[in-house]
Parts: C-alpha cells; sequence; structure tokens
C-alpha cells in the first residue's frame, strides 16, 4: 500500500512512473579509465575497484575487457550496466563471425554501435550509467573514442572519463607525443594514475594496465604503484593557508 | 519450357523436384534488355542497354547506386528492381548510421538473397521477376555479384543478364582472364564492347546503353553521355583498324566496318 504516492509535477513530461523501472541512480561504480595511442596502438589503464557509494567495497573489478580481435573496452561508472554492456557487444561479435566472410567490425564500428546504444537509452530516459573508453587498432589504423552516458562521442589522441578528466588530461596534453615508445606510454599513465589514487577517494591502488596492437590484446596482471605520503604539504597541510584542514 | 499441373504456385513442387514458378520468374529476367558487369581488383563496371518503348518515351532507369560503394544493374520487372534497389539503400544507410562505416557488400547479397527465398517459400506471395548484378567494394576488394529471383547468388569476375546476354558472356569469356589486372578505363572499354555484343549490328551509341563504375577511391557514379561517347568513338577508330585483321567472329568485324556509316536509326532492327 502506498500512502505516498511519488508525484511528479505537472509540466513533467517523463511518463508514467507505476510502469517504468528505469536507472535513477548507480550503485557499485568504477572510477576512471585513463587511456592514449601511442607508437603500437592504444595504452589504457584502469584500477580494480568497485564502490558501493562511499564505501570502496569490490577491489577485484576488471574494468577493461577485450572486445572482437581489434578493440578494447574500458568503463567508468555503474558496473552492472557494463556488464550488460559486454552482453550486446558479445552478441554484436558472435554474429559479426558468424558471417565468416572475411569483414570484421573495427574499433570505429564498434564505438559508433556503442554510441548509438547509450544515445537511445539516455533518449528513453533510462541511461546505461557509464562512461566508456573504446580503443583499438585495424589495418594499421590505432583508434581511440569515448562515450558518455547521454550519447557524448568523439575521439581524441588521449581520453579519460570521470575525475581523469580533470586530473589526467591537462598531464596528458602536457606530456603526450606522436609515436610514444610503449614504455614512455606506460610511465605516462602512471603518473596520471598516481595523481588520481592521491587525490580520488574513490581510486584504490591496485591497478592494471592493458596494451592493443595490431597483434591483439594483453591486460597487465594487477600491481600497485609506490605511494609518498611524506610531502610537507600532506604533513603540513594548514602551512599555506592558515584555517584550512 | 509449357504450360503443366505443377506450375500454378511456388509452394507447390513438381515430380521432378522443380518449383516451376521460380523458373518462370528466371524467365522474366531472361526477356529483360541486357546488363552486363565486370571487375578488376580494384573496380567494377556496370553497363545496360537501354530501350524506349517509343522515340517519344525516356527509356527506364536500370543503373541504381544504393551507396557511394555499391551500384546495382538490374534485368526484367524494373518495378521489382526499383523496390529491392530501395530496401538496398535502406539497408546501407541503417547500417552507416549505426556503424559509421559502409555495409560490405558481401552481407547485402546475402541479405537480398535471403529476402528473394522468402517469396519462394509463401503462397501468398510470387518472386522477384528481377536479376541483379550487384557491383560494391568491401574490405577484401571489389566483388560482382548475380542475385536470382530464385534466392541464389553467386561471385563472378564478369556476367551478363537480360537479353542476348549470350554474346555478350562469349565475349566476356573469352577476355576475363586479363580483368582482374585491367585498368579502370579498359575495364569500361571492355564493358562498351561486351554491351555491343548484345546489339547484335546495331550502332552502339551513348544514348542507348548506361554504364557506370565504382572501384577503391572512385565512388559510385553513372558516366555522363558525353564521356561514354567519347570512349565509343575512341575505340569505335581501333576497332574499324581491326576489322579486317580477321578476328574470330568474322561476323562482329563486319558489322564495325558498316556501323560508322550514317543513317541507321536506333529503332531500325
Amino acid at each position: 500500500m502506498n500512502f505516498m504516492a511519488s508525484k511528479q509535477p505537472e509540466n513533467c513530461l517523463l511518463g508514467p512512473e507505476s510502469d517504468s523501472q528505469r536507472t535513477l541512480y548507480p550503485y557499485v561504480t568504477g572510477t576512471s579509465v585513463v587511456a592514449l595511442k601511442y607508437k603500437d596502438g592504444i595504452l589504457m589503464a584502469a584500477d580494480l575497484g568497485g564502490s558501493y557509494g562511499s564505501t570502496l567495497r569490490y577491489k577485484n573489478v576488471e574494468r577493461m575487457k577485450p572486445i572482437g580481435k581489434h578493440s578494447l573496452l574500458g568503463a567508468s561508472g555503474e558496473i552492472s550496466d557494463f556488464q550488460e554492456i559486454l552482453r550486446y557487444l558479445d552478441d554484436l561479435i558472435l554474429y559479426d563471425n558468424m558471417w565468416d566472410d572475411g569483414n570484421s567490425l573495427g574499433p570505429k564500428e564498434v564505438h559508433n554501435y556503442l554510441t548509438r546504444v547509450m544515445y537511445n537509452r539516455r533518449n528513453k530516459f533510462n541511461p546505461l550509467w557509464n562512461s566508456l573508453v573504446l580503443g583499438g587498432v585495424k589495418k594499421g589504423e590505432k583508434y581511440l573514442g569515448t562515450v558518455s552516458m547521454i550519447g557524448v562521442n568523439f575521439e581524441d589522441n588521449h581520453v579519460a572519463t570521470g575525475f581523469g578528466n580533470h586530473l589526467a588530461r591537462p598531464i596528458l596534453r602536457q606530456d603526450w607525443h606522436e609515436n610514444l615508445s610503449f614504455e614512455d606510454g606506460v610511465k605516462l599513465l602512471e603518473k596520471c594514475m598516481r595523481v588520481l589514487l592521491y587525490r580520488d577517494r574513490s581510486a584504490i591502488n591496485k591497478l592494471q594496465i592493458a596494451k592493443i596492437t595490431e597483434e591483439g590484446v594483453t591486460i597487465s596482471q594487477p600491481y600497485s604503484l609506490k605511494t609518498y605520503w611524506e610531502f610537507s604539504a600532506f604533513a603540513n597541510p594548514a602551512q599555506g593557508a592558515v584555517g584550512t584542514w | 519450357m509449357f504450360r503443366n499441373q505443377y506450375d500454378t504456385d511456388v509452394t507447390t513442387w513438381s515430380p521432378a523436384g522443380r518449383l516451376f514458378q521460380v523458373e518462370y520468374a528466371m524467365e522474366a529476367v531472361k526477356q529483360g534488355s541486357a546488363a552486363i558487369g565486370l571487375r578488376s581488383k580494384t573496380h567494377i563496371v556496370l553497363g545496360c542497354v537501354n530501350k524506349a518503348n517509343s522515340e517519344l518515351s525516356s527509356h527506364q532507369k536500370k543503373i541504381f547506386k544504393v551507396d557511394d560503394h555499391i551500384g546495382v544493374a538490374i534485368a526484367g520487372l524494373t518495378a521489382d528492381g526499383r523496390v529491392l534497389s530501395r530496401y538496398m539503400r535502406n539497408e546501407c544507410i541503417n547500417y552507416s548510421f549505426t556503424y559509421e562505416s559502409p555495409l560490405p557488400v558481401g552481407r547485402l547479397v546475402v541479405q537480398l538473397a535471403d529476402k528473394a527465398q522468402v517469396c519462394t517459400q509463401r503462397s501468398w506471395k510470387r518472386p522477384y521477376g528481377v536479376g541483379l548484378l550487384v557491383a560494391g567494394l568491401d574490405e577484401s576488394g571489389a566483388h560482382l555479384y548475380y542475385n536470382c529471383p530464385s534466392g541464389n547468388y553467386f561471385e563472378y569476375q564478369a556476367f551478363a543478364i537480360g537479353s542476348r546476354s549470350q554474346a555478350a558472356k562469349t565475349y566476356l569469356e573469352r577476355r576475363f582472364e586479363n580483368f582482374a589486372d585491367s585498368s579502370r578505363d579498359d575495364l569500361v572499354k571492355d564493358a562498351l564492347m561486351a554491351i555491343r555484343e548484345t546489339l547484335q549490328g546495331e550502332t552502339l551509341k551513348s544514348s542507348i546503353c548506361t554504364v557506370a563504375v565504382v572501384g577503391v577511391g572512385e565512388p559510385f557514379h553513372i558516366l555522363d553521355l558525353e564521356t561514354v561517347q567519347q570512349m565509343i568513338d575512341a575505340f569505335e577508330i581501333v576497332g574499324e583498324q581491326e576489322g579486317p585483321a580477321a578476328e574470330p567472329d568474322a561476323a562482329a568485324a563486319a558489322d564495325q566496318g558498316g556501323s560508322t556509316e550514317e543513317g541507321v536509326a536506333p529503332m531500325d532492327i
């Protein structure tokens, strides 16, 4: 019995609420994904954390997965929606493989398919609560793009989701250049992930770096970054600004 | 083919295991005016003969652009061909919208064939009465397919359909081994020669034929009348010189000599 029926304001364009179940807020979420193009392909990094609100509840959540032969998908946001997207893509790649005709969906095609899915769900007011990063190499062409939960999509030489946009992108804008070597690419990603680890409360110190080249996908084993907490700014934060904490 | 008691509807098999309605539909393709196609590794050329009903009317459109990388030439019931072209255009544009990538021609052809097959297995439908020569590009290069009313499809290096297509096929059979490495212009020339074979002596001019090209780096487009006429003129001269040099079909050679004279009106067959 519902004594306090949920009432929509008169000017609301949403349909009847009783018979729909739509995503209102995320529950188990992943934080930033950071990716960049390098000499042989794409490098992508994400930690293995699944937060339940402010609790760092799950510490073994893989947020990057290979898609078909040519692509790699990383996601932040609602983990169950990411799993749903992986199911859609699984079907897509399956039907693509069943053609068995020498044609295959490359990263650009997968990225656009995801854009259509995300945008359509947003239009129905039932979004998949994710920010996705799609990277890949096909026939020597490197591709790196991103799609948000409202269907905004674009390609770039380096992309990030969530906090990564604010903390990692500025570092990448400064330090990224064409034809990074693998080692330099990893070092650059680790620099970004370290800043995120210090400053993003939903980040955990257990990350993976994934690489995709013409040969295929490799996702590293989880490892930790070395951190240093003895900076005087951490030890004595109020030094520069009296009254702060 | 004669009337028999098993040919009334498409859902009746004959004792010999034939579906006569489907075969009759393929007859409709043979009655249509000729269409030919040939391909190299990088280009495909489609050509067709355009016969107008009378001098007063315009000719029917038999070559359709389906997408930048796919085109089709039809023979048979042109109305059915138009409807199928619309289906193909729709499929291409939907794929492009979802994947921002061109639909591989091999997949379109299978969808088309499956659509045709449905009409061979429903009592309330009839088979499409049109044969389609589908020219298109995909990841593995240039392709030419022939789609039948029966729902079958075949890939070809070169092919001809419609009335008097056998003459064109004979010409193509002699030359097809060279097509893979032909230049684009040589391919167009061969297409025009093949079209001429189906005309049985009538003068080949750009007003009675249509030629279209698609290739790597060249979107599908129909060549305009002047370009086609120039190419015809270019090889008609060569043809005249080759005439006396005893080609295997001497009849064609003799006709080449005769057709450069004035006064052969297009409809005077």
